[in-house]
């Protein structure tokens, strides 16, 4: 099978170089193929397999099996312009084949109608760049529904009164109900709330080859080792291979955009395995690296033609960089919930995802989710109540009362997209291939965390009447730590205050397509995945539509 | 850790007393301490890597503080001071000065606090637990030694982790083989689950919309 596969010469000029593989690139990679291109993917991570994942939570944790290595590629942060950075590990993502879609937690929130035209609805709120998308829900619907379909998404369409319009039911009914699930129902029923099934990239029923889930319960930050999971590397990739016109390149770290006298970009300049320096012609290029290192790489092939950065003619590049916030609360339960079996969450709510700002004093929307997301060495590190004996005998007696009766609810919300924050290159720290450093800049916009404790309580509300036994919630601060990189290379109509135009083609050149979770305009509320793989689905539709008229070379 | 608010912080610092040092560069080197954990444990005369057999004695005392035996096995029958000796020499072995110091320090506390007692294995449980307990921040100042820490991180609280990772890592990967740690928790060793999964869910009659007659999202 191995022998059918696309292998193309670095001199070779193909139709596409695409740079990562992760939620974007795999479906990139897929749809391009598929329509006939001929693709390489470069991608900085290993290539690794269902059978190198498995359940060593230091490996996988502790030592970044998945992920980007701190000490290879470090990070600083600060919280504002003024300050110097401080190195510190401020991002984490998948740095593997797939990218962070093989170890995410595979919630599949759509988003709303309200998502794409809160500014034109709320007007303009004090110390953002909040402004409408230059699509629409209804633009992007059907690609939502493909992703349903193509990736794979198992829910109940219509369950949620505060649901969308959706053109076709999901594909695959609900996972099972978890304990979680079934108290966070009954109390929001309670509540007068409307809980309803988790939509899930996770496959509820075999499907294109690939396992249901097995209920193994090491999901958020594993590799799925029966593929059950969504992600790019079992549900795109292989399709793209199977065109025979694909070649996934791992080990290739892709550190600059190469550029003609014409303004016209050539290729990728990367650093394979042995760190010797390659450029991959193509006739044109998509990066779909994530929200940080799709924007440090445009800062990093910088040159005397785009000194301030590639496609950076806004200045935009980098910047409004969007977290998600949220509040994390714990409950203690009188039975057994034995929520450690199966994935993460099968309940979630909606009733506070748009809110009218004038009433609630503050900006926000969000939902809310039932979950267990712990290992059993992250529920005894981190997950005993405030105050609890942190050893011996109270510890263990505890350990062996509370890890089959603790679940979690999460909030998840709005993050307002503020000038200021940003990724950039740092000017001091070097990245094991002498690459400068990303360097982020955050501060939680004051409406943000307001609008985060507010919902938090909504959660230990919901944890009450639930009948927990005991509850607590971690405190809510500023962040300073991301995973959702949202934003930074945003989409618009007018070149001076977005990247990129609503083909997903930079405004400055005219073969450059970038297309993750930088796209982003707004932040939705929390589960940016699916946006960002609709995204890519519709971005492949009109790239090979343009390509097809000649309209990009 | 500054910044509690995020799972995705919790989860990726969650053994970050260990990221450092404990699980440098090596890691398949955890199968084989695991392993020499096992046989270690089984064996009359346990073979040692990193400590001495007089080090390995506190060690095992200090893990047996943390994760006691009481009606149910413990640190000490799970072997977890050879899982640490066998790390020290393979993936942990940055963390290797960090231990000497800390158990000299160990040594120190015990004679400030019980001059009569010579080393930290011969005191009483409760004795231990103080000196133990002396590395703690809160403790009341007047009971604290005040002598400068081993390293960044508090030794005790290496421990601490050290502990906590050899006891709980999944059995089946790495982790302790007689899955002692796992046992406690109460988690089935098991990587595959059918529901029900517990008491809540095991006559749940399935998702049902919110009658319309009490609904305000519709009214």
């Amino acid at each position: 099978m191995r022998a059918d596969l696309a292998k193309y010469k670095t001199s070779d000029e193909v139709d596409f170089v695409i740079v990562g593989s992760g939620a974007a690139g795999g479906i990139m990679a897929k749809e391009l193929s598929t329509n006939g291109f001929r693709v390489v993917v470069l991608e900085q991570g290993p290539y690794l397999t269902e059978a190198d994942f498995g359940h060593n939570e230091v490996k996988i944790l502790a030592q970044d099996f998945l992920t980007n290595h701190p000490k290879l590629q470090p990070n600083t942060f600060r919280k504002t312009p003024e300050e110097k950075a401080k190195p510190q590990r401020a991002v984490v993502y998948g740095r593997l084949v797939g990218g962070t879609s093989v170890h995410f937690t595979a919630n599949f929130w759509r988003l709303h109608e309200i998502d794409f035209i809160e500014r034109s609805k709320i007007g303009p709120v004090a110390g953002t760049t909040l402004t409408d998308w230059p699509i629409t829900y209804a633009d992007l619907e059907p690609y939502y529904t493909k992703v349903e379909w193509e990736i794979g998404v198992s829910g109940l369409a219509g369950a949620s009164p505060f649901d969308p319009p959706r053109s076709k039911p999901y594909p695959m009914p609900p996972l099972p109900t978890k304990g979680s699930g079934v108290l966070f129902e009954q109390a929001a029923r309670k509540l007068g709330w409307h809980a309803f099934p988790a939509p899930m990239a996770i496959l509820s029923q075999p499907r294109a080859g690939r396992s249901a889930c097995i209920n193994c319960g090491f999901c958020l930050a594993f590799g799925c080792e029966v593929g059950a999971k969504s992600s790019s590397l079992a549900a795109a990739i292989p399709v793209a291979e199977k065109t025979g016109r694909c070649e996934i390149r791992p080990n290739s770290y892709v550190h600059r955009i190469e550029m003609d006298a014409n303004g016209r970009a050539t290729g990728a300049v990367y650093f394979d395995e042995n760190r010797n320096v390659h450029l991959q012609k193509a006739k044109a290029v998509v990066i779909c690296a994530n929200g940080a290192e799709t924007p440090r790489l445009l800062l990093l092939s910088a040159s005397k033609q785009f000194p301030n950065g590639l496609a950076n003619s806004s200045g935009y590049v980098g910047k409004n960089l969007m977290l998600n916030g949220g509040g994390i609360s714990f409950g203690v339960f009188e039975h057994p919930v034995n929520d450690y079996k199966g994935f993460a969450v099968s309940r979630i709510l909606h009733d506070f995802y748009e809110n009218d700002p004038q009433k609630l004093g503050f900006y926000g929307g969000g939902g809310i989710d039932a979950r267990y997301d712990l290992t059993p060495i992250g529920f005894a590190m981190g997950a005993l109540p405030p105050g609890s004996p942190r050893w011996g005998k109270g510890y263990k007696d505890l350990l062996a009362h509370n890890f089959q009766r603790t679940f979690e609810v999460f909030s998840h919300t709005t993050s307002l997209p503020v000038e200021n924050n940003s990724f950039s290159l740092d000017p001091d720290v070097k990245d094991a291939w002498g690459l400068p450093a990303l360097r982020m800049t955050y501060r939680d916009h004051p409406d943000d965390l307001k609008f985060a404790r507010w919902l938090n309580d909504h959660g230990l509300q919901l944890l009450d009447a639930a009948g927990a036994q005991k509850k607590w919630s971690f405190p809510i601060d500023e962040q300073q730590f991301a995973v959702h990189l949202l934003g930074t290379c945003r989409m618009g109509n007018d070149p001076k205050t977005s990247v990129i135009n609503k083909d997903h083609r930079t405004h400055d050149v005219k073969n450059l397509f970038l297309c993750d979770g930088s796209s982003m305009v707004t932040s939705g509320r929390g589960q940016p995945t699916m946006t960002i793989e609709a995204l890519a689905f519709r971005a492949a539709d009109r790239i090979t539509d343009l390509a097809k008229r000649n309209e990009i070379a | 850790m500054k910044n509690n608010l995020s799972r995705r912080n919790f989860l990726s610092q969650g053994c970050s007393g260990v990221s450092a040092v404990w699980v440098s560069a090596h890691f398949p080197a955890l199968l084989s301490a695991a392993k020499h954990a096992r046989e270690s444990a089984q064996s009359a005369a346990p073979k040692l890597a990193f400590f001495t057999p007089e080090q390995a004695v506190e060690i095992d005392a200090i893990t047996s503080r943390i994760i006691p035996t009481d009606g149910t096995p413990g640190a000490h029958e799970a072997g977890v001071v050879y899982f640490i000796d066998q790390a020290l020499t393979t993936f942990a072995v940055d963390d290797q000065p960090h231990y000497r110091e800390g158990l000299a320090d160990l040594a120190a506390r015990t004679k400030e606090l019980f001059p009569s007692i010579d080393k930290f294995s011969a005191a009483t449980p409760e004795q231990q637990d103080e000196i133990l307990g002396s590395f703690d921040e809160k403790m009341p100042a007047q009971r604290r030694p005040n002598r400068p820490r081993p390293g960044g991180q508090n030794f005790f609280e290496t421990v601490r982790s050290h502990t906590i990772i050899a006891f709980l890592l999944d059995p089946d990967s790495g982790g302790d083989p007689s899955g002692t740690g796992w046992k406690i928790l109460g988690r089935e060793r098991s990587h595959m689950f059918q529901p029900p999964f517990g008491y809540y869910d095991q006559h749940y009659a399935g998702w049902q919309a919110v009658p319309a007659a009490t609904d305000k999202a519709k009214s």
